[in-house]
Protein backbone atom coordinates (compact mmCIF):
# COMPACT_ATOMS: atom_id res chain seq x y z
CA UNK A 1 0.00 0.00 0.00
CA UNK A 2 2.79 2.39 0.89
CA UNK A 3 4.57 1.48 -2.32
CA UNK A 4 1.41 2.25 -4.29
CA UNK A 5 1.05 5.65 -2.67
CA UNK A 6 4.68 6.36 -3.37
CA UNK A 7 4.34 5.63 -7.09
CA UNK A 8 1.12 7.68 -7.30
CA UNK A 9 3.05 10.51 -5.75
CA UNK A 10 5.86 10.20 -8.27
CA UNK A 11 3.35 10.15 -11.12
CA UNK A 12 1.86 13.38 -9.84
CA UNK A 13 5.34 14.91 -9.57
CA UNK A 14 5.98 14.02 -13.18
CA UNK A 15 2.69 15.64 -14.21
CA UNK A 16 3.67 18.82 -12.37
CA UNK A 17 7.05 18.73 -14.04
CA UNK A 18 5.39 18.38 -17.45
CA UNK A 19 3.03 21.24 -16.58
CA UNK A 20 5.93 23.48 -15.70
CA UNK A 21 7.68 22.48 -18.89
CA UNK A 22 4.59 23.56 -20.85
CA UNK A 23 4.55 26.92 -19.13
CA UNK A 24 8.25 27.31 -19.77
CA UNK A 25 7.68 26.53 -23.48
CA UNK A 26 4.93 29.15 -23.69
CA UNK A 27 7.09 31.78 -21.98
CA UNK A 28 10.08 31.10 -24.27
CA UNK A 29 7.91 31.32 -27.37
CA UNK A 30 6.22 34.49 -26.10
CA UNK A 31 9.69 36.00 -25.56
CA UNK A 32 10.79 35.13 -29.11
CA UNK A 33 7.51 36.49 -30.53
CA UNK A 34 7.97 39.70 -28.52
CA UNK A 35 11.48 40.27 -29.88
CA UNK A 36 10.36 39.55 -33.44
CA UNK A 37 7.28 41.75 -32.99
CA UNK A 38 9.30 44.71 -31.73
CA UNK A 39 11.65 44.40 -34.72
CA UNK A 40 8.67 44.08 -37.06
CA UNK A 41 7.07 47.27 -35.75
CA UNK A 42 10.37 49.13 -36.02
CA UNK A 43 10.69 48.08 -39.67
CA UNK A 44 7.10 48.19 -40.89
CA UNK A 45 5.15 50.11 -38.23
CA UNK A 46 4.58 53.16 -40.41
CA UNK A 47 3.23 51.25 -43.43
CA UNK A 48 -0.51 51.01 -44.12
CA UNK A 49 -2.34 47.85 -42.93
CA UNK A 50 -3.13 45.04 -45.33
CA UNK A 51 -5.27 42.36 -43.69
CA UNK A 52 -8.59 43.08 -45.39
CA UNK A 53 -7.67 40.84 -48.33
CA UNK A 54 -6.38 37.30 -48.08
CA UNK A 55 -3.31 36.60 -50.19
CA UNK A 56 -1.45 34.01 -48.12
CA UNK A 57 2.02 34.38 -46.68
CA UNK A 58 5.30 34.57 -48.62
CA UNK A 59 6.60 31.06 -49.18
CA UNK A 60 9.49 31.18 -46.71
CA UNK A 61 7.11 31.86 -43.82
CA UNK A 62 5.07 28.73 -44.42
CA UNK A 63 7.57 25.95 -43.66
CA UNK A 64 10.11 25.16 -40.97
CA UNK A 65 13.26 25.35 -43.11
CA UNK A 66 12.25 28.70 -44.61
CA UNK A 67 11.51 30.13 -41.18
CA UNK A 68 14.88 28.98 -39.81
CA UNK A 69 16.70 30.52 -42.78
CA UNK A 70 14.76 33.73 -42.19
CA UNK A 71 15.81 33.76 -38.52
CA UNK A 72 19.46 33.51 -39.62
CA UNK A 73 18.93 36.59 -41.83
CA UNK A 74 17.39 38.26 -38.75
CA UNK A 75 14.12 38.71 -40.63
CA UNK A 76 11.55 40.02 -38.12
CA UNK A 77 8.59 38.08 -39.55
CA UNK A 78 10.59 34.85 -39.53
CA UNK A 79 11.53 35.43 -35.86
CA UNK A 80 7.84 35.81 -34.94
CA UNK A 81 7.00 32.72 -36.97
CA UNK A 82 9.81 30.81 -35.20
CA UNK A 83 8.27 31.77 -31.84
CA UNK A 84 4.89 30.53 -33.08
CA UNK A 85 6.47 27.25 -34.20
CA UNK A 86 7.90 26.82 -30.69
CA UNK A 87 4.41 27.42 -29.34
CA UNK A 88 2.85 24.84 -31.67
CA UNK A 89 5.58 22.39 -30.62
CA UNK A 90 4.79 22.76 -26.89
CA UNK A 91 1.66 20.55 -26.71
CA UNK A 92 3.32 18.14 -29.13
CA UNK A 93 6.17 17.77 -26.63
CA UNK A 94 3.66 17.12 -23.90
CA UNK A 95 2.22 14.25 -25.93
CA UNK A 96 5.74 12.89 -26.50
CA UNK A 97 6.48 12.98 -22.76
CA UNK A 98 3.19 11.21 -22.09
CA UNK A 99 4.46 8.31 -24.25
CA UNK A 100 7.33 7.91 -21.78
CA UNK A 101 5.05 8.38 -18.78
CA UNK A 102 2.81 5.52 -19.96
CA UNK A 103 5.86 3.39 -20.80
CA UNK A 104 7.15 3.83 -17.24
CA UNK A 105 3.78 2.52 -16.01
CA UNK A 106 4.06 -0.37 -18.54
CA UNK A 107 0.66 0.64 -19.92
CA UNK A 108 1.34 -0.48 -23.49
CA UNK A 109 -2.19 0.16 -24.77
CA UNK A 110 -1.77 3.85 -23.93
CA UNK A 111 1.78 3.93 -25.24
CA UNK A 112 0.33 2.91 -28.62
CA UNK A 113 -2.62 5.35 -28.39
CA UNK A 114 -0.31 8.23 -27.48
CA UNK A 115 2.11 7.38 -30.29
CA UNK A 116 -0.83 7.50 -32.73
CA UNK A 117 -1.72 11.01 -31.49
CA UNK A 118 1.94 12.03 -31.72
CA UNK A 119 2.26 10.82 -35.32
CA UNK A 120 -0.94 12.62 -36.33
CA UNK A 121 0.42 15.85 -34.81
CA UNK A 122 3.80 15.42 -36.47
CA UNK A 123 2.29 14.98 -39.94
CA UNK A 124 0.38 18.21 -39.41
CA UNK A 125 3.43 20.14 -38.22
CA UNK A 126 5.41 18.92 -41.21
CA UNK A 127 2.69 20.43 -43.36
CA UNK A 128 1.03 17.34 -44.75
CA UNK A 129 -2.72 17.60 -44.95
CA UNK A 130 -5.37 15.16 -46.02
CA UNK A 131 -6.47 17.25 -48.99
CA UNK B 1 -4.55 53.08 -40.45
CA UNK B 2 -0.84 52.31 -40.13
CA UNK B 3 0.44 48.96 -38.86
CA UNK B 4 1.74 50.41 -35.59
CA UNK B 5 -1.65 51.72 -34.51
CA UNK B 6 -3.52 48.62 -35.61
CA UNK B 7 -1.08 46.34 -33.76
CA UNK B 8 -1.52 48.41 -30.63
CA UNK B 9 -5.33 48.32 -30.80
CA UNK B 10 -5.50 44.61 -31.67
CA UNK B 11 -3.15 43.89 -28.75
CA UNK B 12 -5.50 45.69 -26.35
CA UNK B 13 -8.57 43.97 -27.81
CA UNK B 14 -6.89 40.56 -27.54
CA UNK B 15 -5.88 41.31 -23.95
CA UNK B 16 -9.48 42.11 -22.99
CA UNK B 17 -10.74 39.00 -24.82
CA UNK B 18 -8.23 36.77 -23.01
CA UNK B 19 -8.96 38.41 -19.65
CA UNK B 20 -12.74 38.00 -19.92
CA UNK B 21 -12.37 34.53 -21.41
CA UNK B 22 -10.34 33.31 -18.44
CA UNK B 23 -12.50 35.09 -15.89
CA UNK B 24 -15.77 33.68 -17.19
CA UNK B 25 -14.40 30.29 -18.20
CA UNK B 26 -15.82 30.76 -21.68
CA UNK B 27 -12.42 31.04 -23.37
CA UNK B 28 -11.01 34.00 -25.31
CA UNK B 29 -11.00 32.23 -28.67
CA UNK B 30 -14.70 32.60 -29.35
CA UNK B 31 -14.66 36.39 -29.30
CA UNK B 32 -11.32 36.87 -31.06
CA UNK B 33 -12.37 36.03 -34.59
CA UNK B 34 -15.53 38.21 -34.44
CA UNK B 35 -13.42 41.01 -32.92
CA UNK B 36 -10.79 40.82 -35.66
CA UNK B 37 -13.24 40.46 -38.55
CA UNK B 38 -16.06 42.78 -37.44
CA UNK B 39 -14.04 45.52 -35.72
CA UNK B 40 -10.65 45.44 -37.43
CA UNK B 41 -11.81 44.31 -40.87
CA UNK B 42 -9.31 41.45 -40.92
CA UNK B 43 -10.00 38.76 -43.54
CA UNK B 44 -11.53 35.78 -41.74
CA UNK B 45 -8.80 33.28 -42.72
CA UNK B 46 -6.06 35.44 -41.17
CA UNK B 47 -8.26 35.93 -38.10
CA UNK B 48 -8.71 32.16 -37.69
CA UNK B 49 -4.95 31.55 -38.00
CA UNK B 50 -4.10 34.15 -35.35
CA UNK B 51 -6.85 32.92 -33.04
CA UNK B 52 -5.66 29.29 -33.21
CA UNK B 53 -2.18 30.32 -32.11
CA UNK B 54 -3.56 32.17 -29.10
CA UNK B 55 -5.70 29.15 -28.17
CA UNK B 56 -2.55 27.03 -27.88
CA UNK B 57 -0.89 29.70 -25.75
CA UNK B 58 -3.72 29.94 -23.22
CA UNK B 59 -4.25 26.17 -23.02
CA UNK B 60 -0.57 25.42 -22.39
CA UNK B 61 -0.15 28.42 -20.11
CA UNK B 62 -3.01 27.28 -17.89
CA UNK B 63 -2.05 23.59 -17.92
CA UNK B 64 0.44 23.75 -15.06
CA UNK B 65 -2.17 25.25 -12.75
CA UNK B 66 -4.69 22.52 -13.61
CA UNK B 67 -2.17 19.69 -13.32
CA UNK B 68 -1.41 20.63 -9.71
CA UNK B 69 -5.05 20.07 -8.79
CA UNK B 70 -4.81 16.48 -10.01
CA UNK B 71 -8.12 16.38 -11.90
CA UNK B 72 -6.91 15.70 -15.44
CA UNK B 73 -7.61 12.17 -16.68
CA UNK B 74 -4.70 11.70 -19.06
CA UNK B 75 -5.99 8.38 -20.47
CA UNK B 76 -9.37 9.85 -21.37
CA UNK B 77 -7.65 12.92 -22.83
CA UNK B 78 -5.25 10.91 -24.93
CA UNK B 79 -7.85 8.46 -26.24
CA UNK B 80 -10.23 11.28 -27.20
CA UNK B 81 -7.34 13.21 -28.77
CA UNK B 82 -7.34 10.64 -31.57
CA UNK B 83 -10.87 11.88 -32.30
CA UNK B 84 -10.21 15.62 -31.98
CA UNK B 85 -6.89 15.55 -33.84
CA UNK B 86 -8.39 13.53 -36.71
CA UNK B 87 -11.28 16.01 -36.77
CA UNK B 88 -8.82 18.92 -36.74
CA UNK B 89 -6.86 17.46 -39.67
CA UNK B 90 -10.12 17.00 -41.62
CA UNK B 91 -11.26 20.55 -40.77
CA UNK B 92 -7.95 22.14 -41.73
CA UNK B 93 -7.89 20.13 -44.94
CA UNK B 94 -11.36 21.20 -46.10
CA UNK B 95 -10.98 24.80 -44.85
CA UNK B 96 -9.75 26.26 -48.17
CA UNK B 97 -12.89 24.98 -49.90
CA UNK B 98 -15.32 26.32 -47.35
CA UNK B 99 -16.41 29.85 -48.29
CA UNK B 100 -15.80 32.67 -45.78
CA UNK B 101 -19.58 33.31 -45.72
CA UNK B 102 -20.30 29.74 -44.62
CA UNK B 103 -17.52 29.89 -42.01
CA UNK B 104 -19.05 33.11 -40.64
CA UNK B 105 -22.50 31.51 -40.40
CA UNK B 106 -21.20 28.36 -38.66
CA UNK B 107 -19.20 30.61 -36.35
CA UNK B 108 -22.32 32.58 -35.48
CA UNK B 109 -24.24 29.41 -34.65
CA UNK B 110 -21.41 28.17 -32.41
CA UNK B 111 -21.34 31.56 -30.62
CA UNK B 112 -25.08 31.49 -30.02
CA UNK B 113 -24.77 27.91 -28.77
CA UNK B 114 -22.04 28.78 -26.25
CA UNK B 115 -23.99 31.83 -25.07
CA UNK B 116 -27.04 29.63 -24.39
CA UNK B 117 -24.99 26.85 -22.76
CA UNK B 118 -23.29 29.34 -20.45
CA UNK B 119 -26.66 30.67 -19.21
CA UNK B 120 -28.36 27.29 -18.99
CA UNK B 121 -27.87 25.64 -15.60
CA UNK B 122 -25.88 22.43 -15.91
CA UNK B 123 -28.12 19.37 -16.22
CA UNK B 124 -27.87 17.24 -13.10
CA UNK B 125 -26.67 13.84 -14.25
CA UNK B 126 -27.04 10.44 -12.65
CA UNK B 127 -23.70 9.21 -11.45
CA UNK B 128 -23.02 5.79 -12.99
CA UNK B 129 -22.72 3.10 -10.31
CA UNK B 130 -21.45 0.31 -12.56
CA UNK B 131 -18.52 0.12 -14.95
CA UNK B 132 -19.12 0.26 -18.68
CA UNK B 133 -17.47 -2.69 -20.49
CA UNK B 134 -15.60 -0.67 -23.10
CA UNK B 135 -14.50 2.03 -20.65
CA UNK B 136 -13.24 -0.66 -18.26
CA UNK B 137 -11.41 -2.48 -21.05
CA UNK B 138 -9.75 0.81 -21.99
CA UNK B 139 -8.83 1.38 -18.34
CA UNK B 140 -10.53 4.81 -18.34
CA UNK B 141 -12.20 4.74 -14.91
CA UNK B 142 -10.30 6.71 -12.32
CA UNK B 143 -10.50 8.80 -9.15
CA UNK B 144 -10.37 12.49 -8.46
CA UNK B 145 -9.47 14.33 -5.24
CA UNK B 146 -12.23 15.63 -2.96
CA UNK B 147 -12.02 17.04 0.58
CA UNK B 148 -13.24 13.60 1.75
CA UNK B 149 -10.43 11.80 -0.06
CA UNK B 150 -10.23 10.32 -3.58
CA UNK B 151 -13.61 9.69 -5.21
CA UNK B 152 -13.94 6.90 -7.77
CA UNK B 153 -15.88 7.41 -11.02
CA UNK B 154 -17.06 5.22 -13.90
CA UNK B 155 -17.09 6.42 -17.49
CA UNK B 156 -19.90 5.71 -19.98
CA UNK B 157 -20.60 5.97 -23.74
CA UNK B 158 -17.03 6.06 -25.05
CA UNK B 159 -18.03 5.85 -28.76
CA UNK B 160 -20.57 8.70 -28.38
CA UNK B 161 -18.03 10.92 -26.64
CA UNK B 162 -15.42 10.04 -29.23
CA UNK B 163 -17.73 11.00 -32.10
CA UNK B 164 -18.60 14.33 -30.52
CA UNK B 165 -14.89 14.98 -30.02
CA UNK B 166 -14.30 14.51 -33.75
CA UNK B 167 -16.96 17.18 -34.40
CA UNK B 168 -15.26 19.43 -31.82
CA UNK B 169 -11.96 18.91 -33.67
CA UNK B 170 -13.49 19.88 -37.04
CA UNK B 171 -15.08 23.02 -35.57
CA UNK B 172 -11.89 23.92 -33.72
CA UNK B 173 -9.81 23.94 -36.88
CA UNK B 174 -12.46 25.39 -39.16
CA UNK B 175 -13.15 28.32 -36.82
CA UNK B 176 -9.85 28.75 -34.96
CA UNK B 177 -11.39 28.21 -31.54
CA UNK B 178 -10.71 25.80 -28.67
CA UNK B 179 -14.18 24.17 -28.83
CA UNK B 180 -13.96 23.87 -25.05
CA UNK B 181 -17.73 24.07 -24.55
CA UNK B 182 -18.41 21.11 -26.84
CA UNK B 183 -15.54 19.08 -25.37
CA UNK B 184 -16.90 19.58 -21.87
CA UNK B 185 -20.41 18.57 -23.01
CA UNK B 186 -18.99 15.39 -24.57
CA UNK B 187 -17.22 14.40 -21.36
CA UNK B 188 -19.60 15.77 -18.72
CA UNK B 189 -22.98 14.98 -20.28
CA UNK B 190 -22.30 12.07 -22.65
CA UNK B 191 -19.50 10.18 -20.91
CA UNK B 192 -20.73 11.13 -17.39
CA UNK B 193 -17.28 12.24 -16.26
CA UNK B 194 -17.25 14.50 -13.14
CA UNK B 195 -17.44 18.17 -14.15
CA UNK B 196 -14.06 19.26 -12.79
CA UNK B 197 -12.33 16.34 -14.46
CA UNK B 198 -14.13 17.24 -17.72
CA UNK B 199 -13.06 20.89 -17.69
CA UNK B 200 -9.40 20.26 -16.84
CA UNK B 201 -9.08 17.37 -19.28
CA UNK B 202 -10.73 19.59 -21.91
CA UNK B 203 -8.14 22.30 -21.30
CA UNK B 204 -5.34 19.80 -21.88
CA UNK B 205 -6.99 18.61 -25.09
CA UNK B 206 -7.60 22.11 -26.48
CA UNK B 207 -3.87 22.82 -26.92
CA UNK B 208 -3.19 19.52 -28.64
CA UNK B 209 -6.19 19.90 -30.98
CA UNK B 210 -5.24 23.46 -31.91
CA UNK B 211 -1.61 22.44 -32.51
CA UNK B 212 -2.82 19.87 -35.06
CA UNK B 213 -4.61 22.49 -37.18
CA UNK B 214 -2.04 25.24 -36.61
CA UNK B 215 0.66 23.21 -38.36
CA UNK B 216 -1.48 22.90 -41.49
CA UNK B 217 -2.59 26.54 -41.35
CA UNK B 218 1.01 27.68 -41.09
CA UNK B 219 1.91 25.74 -44.22
CA UNK B 220 -1.15 27.15 -46.01
CA UNK B 221 -0.08 30.73 -45.28
CA UNK B 222 -3.02 31.54 -42.95
CA UNK B 223 -0.79 32.56 -40.05
CA UNK B 224 0.49 36.09 -40.57
CA UNK B 225 3.26 36.99 -38.14
CA UNK B 226 2.39 40.70 -38.04
CA UNK B 227 -1.18 39.89 -37.01
CA UNK B 228 -0.52 36.81 -34.88
CA UNK B 229 1.98 38.51 -32.60
CA UNK B 230 -0.26 41.13 -30.95
CA UNK B 231 -3.09 38.58 -30.78
CA UNK B 232 -0.97 35.90 -29.11
CA UNK B 233 0.77 38.23 -26.64
CA UNK B 234 -2.48 40.05 -25.84
CA UNK B 235 -4.58 36.95 -25.24
CA UNK B 236 -1.82 35.21 -23.28
CA UNK B 237 -1.20 38.11 -20.89
CA UNK B 238 -4.93 38.79 -20.56
CA UNK B 239 -5.76 35.19 -19.70
CA UNK B 240 -2.87 34.87 -17.23
CA UNK B 241 -4.10 37.99 -15.44
CA UNK B 242 -7.67 36.70 -15.60
CA UNK B 243 -6.63 33.40 -14.00
CA UNK B 244 -4.80 35.32 -11.24
CA UNK B 245 -7.76 37.48 -10.21
CA UNK B 246 -10.27 34.70 -10.86
CA UNK B 247 -10.69 33.79 -7.21
CA UNK B 248 -10.99 37.40 -6.09
CA UNK B 249 -13.98 38.61 -8.08
CA UNK B 250 -17.58 37.55 -8.29
CA UNK B 251 -17.79 36.47 -11.87
CA UNK B 252 -21.53 35.82 -12.17
CA UNK B 253 -22.46 39.30 -13.44
CA UNK B 254 -19.46 39.23 -15.73
CA UNK B 255 -20.58 35.88 -17.12
CA UNK B 256 -24.01 37.30 -17.92
CA UNK B 257 -22.54 40.34 -19.65
CA UNK B 258 -20.02 38.26 -21.56
CA UNK B 259 -22.62 35.75 -22.74
CA UNK B 260 -24.81 38.61 -23.99
CA UNK B 261 -21.80 39.97 -25.88
CA UNK B 262 -21.18 36.51 -27.36
CA UNK B 263 -24.85 36.23 -28.38
CA UNK B 264 -24.68 39.63 -30.08
CA UNK B 265 -21.47 38.75 -31.90
CA UNK B 266 -23.04 35.47 -33.04
CA UNK B 267 -26.02 37.25 -34.60
CA UNK B 268 -23.69 39.82 -36.17
CA UNK B 269 -21.52 37.07 -37.69
CA UNK B 270 -24.55 35.32 -39.21
CA UNK B 271 -25.93 38.57 -40.65
CA UNK B 272 -22.56 39.44 -42.15
CA UNK B 273 -22.20 35.92 -43.52
CA UNK B 274 -25.66 36.01 -45.12
CA UNK B 275 -25.13 39.45 -46.66
CA UNK B 276 -21.77 38.37 -48.06
CA UNK B 277 -19.66 40.92 -46.22
CA UNK B 278 -16.87 38.41 -45.70
CA UNK B 279 -16.42 37.68 -49.39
Amino acid sequence: MIRFKHSEHEKHDMEIWIGNLLRFGVMISAGVVLIGGALYLKQFGQLPTHYDQFHGEPNFLTHIVGVLEGVQRFNSEAIIQFGLLLLIATPIFRVLFSVFAFAVERDWLYVVITIVVFILLLTSLLGFSLG
Amino acid sequence: MIIFHQTYLIGIGAFVAGFLGALTGLGGGVVLVPLLTLVFDVQIRYAIGASLVSVIATSSGAASAYVKEGFTNLRVGMLLEIGTVTGALIGASIAPWVSPELIAIIFGLVLIHSAIVSRHPRQPKDIPQHPDKLAAALNLDSTYPTPQGPEHYYIQSVPGGFGLMAVAGILSSLLGIGSGALKVIAMDQVMKIPFKVSTTTSNFMIGVTAAASAGIYLSRGYIDPGLAFPVMLGVLSGSLLGAMVLTKVRSEILRIVFSVVILGLGIEMIINGLTGRFG
